[in-house]
């Protein structure tokens, strides 16, 4: 697959270094027989918006505890900045958390609760105030210092929660489902001024959600995570384009799955056999392990268009609707195809009247070999 | 609308009219109250009033004179006697409010934070000294404190004095270590609930931003229980003014305490007036010192940020 130019998060790469900021060797969690964190390692570089995604109860909050220090590995170690963090409690960490529920302090207004940290510092001269003020300013808050937690409303609150922990410039900043309180709307320019924040401050963010868009639109990479065990660390794209494992590809949204005979194998490709694609050369996945002589190919929807009248492509495969489903901006089509044994799914804009394309029709469908890409079952 | 209401019968008029009213919330909360309510009234209220009226009476050998006079107050408030007594009396319930908060908020914070599973075991064994009459509990005091008691063999026992001391029993420390235990359950309580209330990722919080667990505990829990610290002192200390009991058993001549006259006013002394006057007295003294109580605990409170 041809490297294809990079021109997003030019900013994000320049304070981004390859230096690793948080090293996590072998760690695992047990409560009893149950491991929470099964041996994971992975490291996290310096300036990085890094998320941590995986479905609920797969350890994403257990591994960020232990980031924090509220909590301790059963076995492995945690370096943050080049310093192992065994046997350094909570309050002396290089990090500061923005916890789910915001925990705002109750008692205090927000001017207080973003001067809490701060307060231990015994800052000199108008330091702290310019300080939270500055603060405060970051995340838009100014002019609301002197109101109770109880008068915000919840992006406010995760505002406050926000602020209250970059005030004290820690080298990293870990973030458990901050956004998963809001409403839609609210959640989706908030990831916006997330990832602006975290470019403008250039500190280490570590976020953890269980809702793939958020991951794929904010991160620098993405660790996936099933069940204790990290699947796949890689930026947004390649985790989305070539995931591992119909696991992690499942869980990145819809992606269909083709069975294959290995026809050859060498080097870093694979060539193989397909009934519905015919013969593929693909990129050999890094931990690709053989499996018998068969192997599963992947391709996202929206990889797969429809061709129009006679308009034909290199790579076609013939099929005929057998679902229409409307969403508005687009359409899922559910293909049948001769010899394959699911039916495909296709999702097409609607510009061109996918939406009137009506069921029983045949029809031919385009896609480019590369987007098909082979993975571990 | 008038029209209609004229029109129909007017006995259904007021049916409807009354069921409304007992669908009405306030009818249906006055009408679940109503029992303690009257209960309250008949009970507490009145009996107020009567005192509060023979405060301002005069009582002449077996009759009472009934113009209006402030005299009763005047003793209540210039005798020495009366004075000494009111004074010891609210050193004794602030004492014993302040020992037993500060005796109860490790407890409560302990069963809190660390009772895990427990919680209501470690509860429910604070309650078992109440199985035993409060008599029997003050008498306990009695032997651990007495000239032959616990306290005195085991210090003689140990060396530290040659003859069993006198100091321990029959003055107002007495009174107060014993009013300090007898009140611990109800002053635990108040701050459990209210540690219950503290979430605990605001202590996490406190913790992420530097703070060590004494920090926090003083900028956080500490505060955010501050509700349990009010009601526990309130608890203990608007009681205990005027316990009669207690001083009575424990108390001796140095340990007598404000009720201790007021009941010999009722009784033997024959003069309701004064009594009256002294209990009216010592409960508007009584409700300033929880006032300021509060106020107090607030300001530390406000300080602690
Ligand atoms: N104190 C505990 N005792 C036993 N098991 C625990 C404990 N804390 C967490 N676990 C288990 O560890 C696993 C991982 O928990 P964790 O909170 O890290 O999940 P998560 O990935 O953050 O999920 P979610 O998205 O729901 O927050 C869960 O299966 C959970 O039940
Ligand atoms: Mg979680």
């Amino acid at each position: 697959m041809p490297e294809q130019p990079r021109i997003e998060r030019t900013h994000a790469d320049r304070i981004q270094s390859e230096r690793p900021m948080i090293e996590i060797r072998s760690v695992t969690r047990s409560y009893g027989a149950f491991r929470a964190l099964d041996d994971a390692s992975l490291t996290i570089r310096e300036g990085e918006f890094f998320s941590l995604l995986g479905p609920s109860g797969c350890g994403k909050t257990t591994l960020l505890r232990m980031i924090a220090g509220f909590d301790n590995p059963t076995s492995g170690s945690i370096a943050v900045g080049g310093q192992s963090m065994e046997g350094i409690p909570a309050n002396r960490r290089p990090t500061n958390m923005v916890f789910q529920s915001y925990a705002i302090f109750p008692h205090l207004n927000v001017e207080q609760n973003v001067a809490y940290g701060l307060k231990r510092l015994k800052l000199r001269g108008g330091e702290e105030k310019r300080r939270v003020e500055e603060a405060l300013a970051q995340v838009s808050l100014t002019g609301l210092g002197k109101r109770l937690a109880t008068e915000l409303s919840g992006g406010q609150r995760q505002r406050v929660a926000l602020a209250r922990a970059l005030v004290m410039r820690p080298k990293v900043l870990l973030l458990d489902e901050p956004l998963s309180a809001l409403d839609k709307k609210l959640r989706e320019q908030m990831q916006v001024e997330l990832r602006r924040l975290q470019q403008a401050v250039g500190i280490t963010f570590v976020l953890v959600t269980h809702d793939q868009y958020e991951a794929l639109a904010m991160s620098d990479r993405i660790a996936v995570m099933f069940g204790g065990k990290i699947a796949q660390v890689a930026s947004p794209k390649e985790i989305y384009q070539r995931p591992v494992n119909r696991q992690v590809a499942d869980f990145l949204g819809g992606m269909n799955f083709v069975k294959a005979e290995i026809v050859e194998e060498n080097g870093a490709s694979l060539i193989v056999d397909t009934l519905g694609f015919g013969r593929i050369k693909t990129d050999k996945p890094k931990a690709f392990v053989r499996n018998g002589g068969g192997a599963t190919l992947g391709i996202r929807p929206e990889r797969l268009r429809v061709l129009w009248d006679n308009a034909t492509a290199k790579f076609e495969v013939a099929g005929k609707v057998v679902e229409r489903h409307y969403f508005g901006e687009i359409t899922h089509l559910i293909v049948e195809i001769p010899g394959l044994e699911k039916p495909l799914s296709v999702t097409e804009t609607n510009d061109f009247g996918a939406d009137d394309i009506p069921v029983g029709t045949s029809i031919r469908l385009a896609y480019d070999p590369e987007a098909l890409v082979a993975m571990a079952d | 609308m008038t029209v209609a209401a004229e029109g129909l019968p007017p006995l259904r008029t007021t049916r409807a009219r009354r069921n409304a009213l007992l669908q009405s919330e306030p009818v249906q909360g006055f009408a679940l109250i109503s029992p303690t309510l009257l209960y309250a009234l008949i009970l507490l209220v009145l009996p107020i009033l009567v005192v509060i009226a023979h405060s301002f009476w005069t009582q002449h050998y077996l009759t009472i004179d009934r113009t209006f006079t402030l005299e009763n107050y005047r003793v209540a408030l210039t005798e020495p006697i009366y004075r000494d007594l009111l004074w010891r009396s609210l050193y004794i319930s602030l004492t014993v409010s302040l020992f037993t908060v500060v005796l109860a908020y490790p407890i409560a914070y302990f069963i809190s934070f660390h009772g895990g599973r427990h919680k209501s075991l470690w509860l429910f064994l604070i309650t078992i000294p109440f199985w035993t009459s409060y008599l029997l509990r003050v008498m306990s005091w009695k032997v651990i404190l007495g000239y032959n008691g616990v306290l005195n063999s085991g210090l003689m026992g140990l060396g530290i004095i040659d003859e069993p001391s006198t100091a321990l029993l029959y003055n107002s420390s007495a009174v107060i270590i014993t009013l300090t235990h007898a009140w611990a359950a109800f002053a635990i309580l108040p701050i459990f609930v209210s540690l219950e209330k503290v979430d605990r990722t605001l202590v996490e919080a406190a913790t992420d931003l530097g703070d060590d667990p004494l920090r926090s505990f003083l900028r956080v829990t500490l505060p955010l229980s501050a509700p349990g610290i009010i009601s526990a002192a309130l608890i203990v200390m608007i009681p205990t003014v005027g316990d009669y009991v207690t001083p009575k058993l424990v108390g001796g001549k140095d340990g007598v305490m404000i009720a201790n006259t007021i009941q010999a006013q009722f009784g033997k002394a024959a003069n309701w007036p004064l009594g009256a006057a002294l209990s009216v007295t010592t409960m508007l003294i009584v409700s300033l010192m929880a006032g300021a109580t509060v106020l107090i605990i607030r300001t530390l409170q406000r300080m602690a940020r």
